[in-house]
């Protein structure tokens, strides 16, 4: 038995170039101005001087066109999801969630309740969960940190996923979303 | 020909580097007097470079794809048609082609295909900035143009490479002091032209989130940023050569376009915002009237 294929190397221009941009990604994450829950409070100081998100590069953007991340900040209305779905689709690839707070993870203190979503990941792909409630600035640039290094390590594929499994999470946001007059997918 | 072209190419690409690097420090200046560490000065690089490799799927339509177009083009047209440094006839590139009627009718086009651009997005917001920045334009751009006449008159030529060559006579020569209340008026019109506040009216991120680029995103908006980089180094050159005696070397020319582009960075981060209306009564009142005393000096 013997390979007839040419071995892949490693490195190549296409891989150096990704590396490269993977870093710039990583160094530049504009964030979607739009707070859909309590925690958005623990955002504002983030640009303060106490703070200063600038250092690593993170910035609001008041558009989702030109945004790179969509922060979920705490519980997640029903009646909210559409409006957000409509964003983190309108953002263009590639394309990051951070999720603040216990809410997003299982419901935190609405588990219960019947107009907030449980586990956020069954309608759009979380790449980040910061647990806490809610939680500090601190632990929001440590969240961001993390989303930082899985976007140079590659492994930042929410957005992929989302994509290719369009008919599961589809499925997911229809059963909340009784009234459903979206598009198939929002540009 | 090849040396005028890879020295207008060479022109091209430093202005963007430098462009792009005073941006980078203007952020970092911004951020130290708010009592911040603020962004590194590399952060521009790093965010053009991220909107370039970022996917689109927007459209709307053929003048929202030209839009970006114009403005690099408007930009490389006044960077080109102005003299460098002084004495270096290399790097006067075109600035045998026009006077500068003819560059501030080509500033004026480039923000006017923006314009048509962001209003070709139908995005509420752009549309609003966009009316508030042609509004704000013709003000600002009457008392430039007075300015501009006033020594164009009072020195005998319209010409860009005269009026740089009428200020190598020492410090004393230079238009600032030759026409001081023309140069005063052309400075407070410069405010507006960089979106300085107190006239930052058009991207106002309280009232119109970010103006006309709302719908830009990805390679598009890397374009406007390569393009805004571009003219704001074009315009500092074009004020050096009009009022500052153009640059004898090229450390006088960094020296010189470092200074004046700190000026409205200065100014904009102790200012609060104008309205509209405020904006624009100001500029057709205080810069119009010292450039038209000037004006009325050099013709009597």
């Amino acid at each position: 038995m013997y390979c007839n294929q040419p071995p892949e190397k490693p490195g190549n221009k296409k891989e150096l170039l990704e590396k490269i941009t993977n870093m710039a990604r990583a160094n530049s994450l504009w964030v979607t101005a739009y707070g859909t829950g309590c925690g958005s409070i623990e955002l504002r100081p983030l640009g303060t001087s106490r703070f200063d998100m600038e250092r690593f590069g993170i910035a609001m953007r008041p558009t989702p066109r030109q945004a790179d991340v969509l922060i979920i900040s705490g519980y997640l209305a029903t009646k909210t999801l559409k409006r957000v779905i409509r964003v983190y689709e309108q953002i263009q690839d590639p394309k990051y969630i951070i999720a603040l707070g216990s809410c997003t993870i299982n419901g935190g203190m609405y588990f219960d309740s019947y107009n907030t979503l449980n586990v956020l990941d069954k309608y759009l792909p979380v790449d980040v969960y910061v647990m806490g409630c809610m939680p500090r600035p601190e632990a929001i640039i440590d969240g961001f940190s993390l989303l930082m290094q899985k976007i140079k390590d590659g492994r930042a594929h929410g957005w992929k996923h989302y994509k290719e499994n369009l008919d599961y999470y589809r499925e997911n946001q229809k059963k909340i979303i009784t009234d459903w007059d979206l598009p198939d997918y929002n540009w | 020909m090849f040396a005028n072209f890879s020295s207008i190419a060479l022109t091209i690409l430093g202005a963007l580097t430098w462009g792009l690097l005073l941006g980078g420090i203007s952020r970092s200046v911004t951020a130290r007097i708010h009592g911040r560490m603020g962004p590194r000065v590399t952060q521009n690089f790093i965010d053009l470079w991220k909107l370039f490799r970022k996917t689109s799927s927007i459209h709307h339509g053929g003048m929202f794809w030209m839009a970006p177009m114009f403005r690099i083009t408007g930009a490389i047209c006044v960077l080109i048609m102005v003299p460098l440094v002084v004495g270096q006839n290399i790097t006067y590139n075109m600035s045998f082609a026009g006077d500068v009627f003819l560059l501030i009718y080509i500033m004026f086009f480039g923000c006017l295909g923006m314009a048509l651009g962001a209003g070709n997005s139908g995005h509420p917001y752009a549309v609003i900035a966009v009316s508030r920045g042609l509004a704000q334009m013709s003000s600002y751009e009457l008392s430039f143009s007075i300015a501009v006449v006033a020594i164009a008159v009072g020195l005998h030529t319209f010409k860009i490479e005269g009026i740089v060559a009428a200020q190598q006579a020492g410090i004393t020569s230079w238009n600032i002091f030759r026409f001081p209340f023309a140069s005063a008026g052309a400075l407070l019109a410069f405010l507006p032209m960089q979106m300085a506040y107190p006239f930052g009216i058009v991207l106002a991120p309280q009232e119109i989130p970010i103006g006309p680029p709302t719908e830009y995103s990805s390679r598009m908006l890397s374009f406007m940023f390569s393009g805004r980089a571009l003219f704001g180094v074009a315009k500092l050159i074009l004020f050096v050569s009009l009022l500052f005696g153009g640059a004898s070397s090229w450390l006088g020319l960094f020296v010189k376009t470092f200074l004046l582009y700190m000026y409205p960075v200065v100014v904009s981060s102790v200012f609060p915002r104008f309205r509209t209306e405020q904006s624009i009564r100001f500029l057709w009142f205080i810069p119009t009237t010292l450039a038209l005393v000037d004006l009325v000096r050099v013709m009597l």
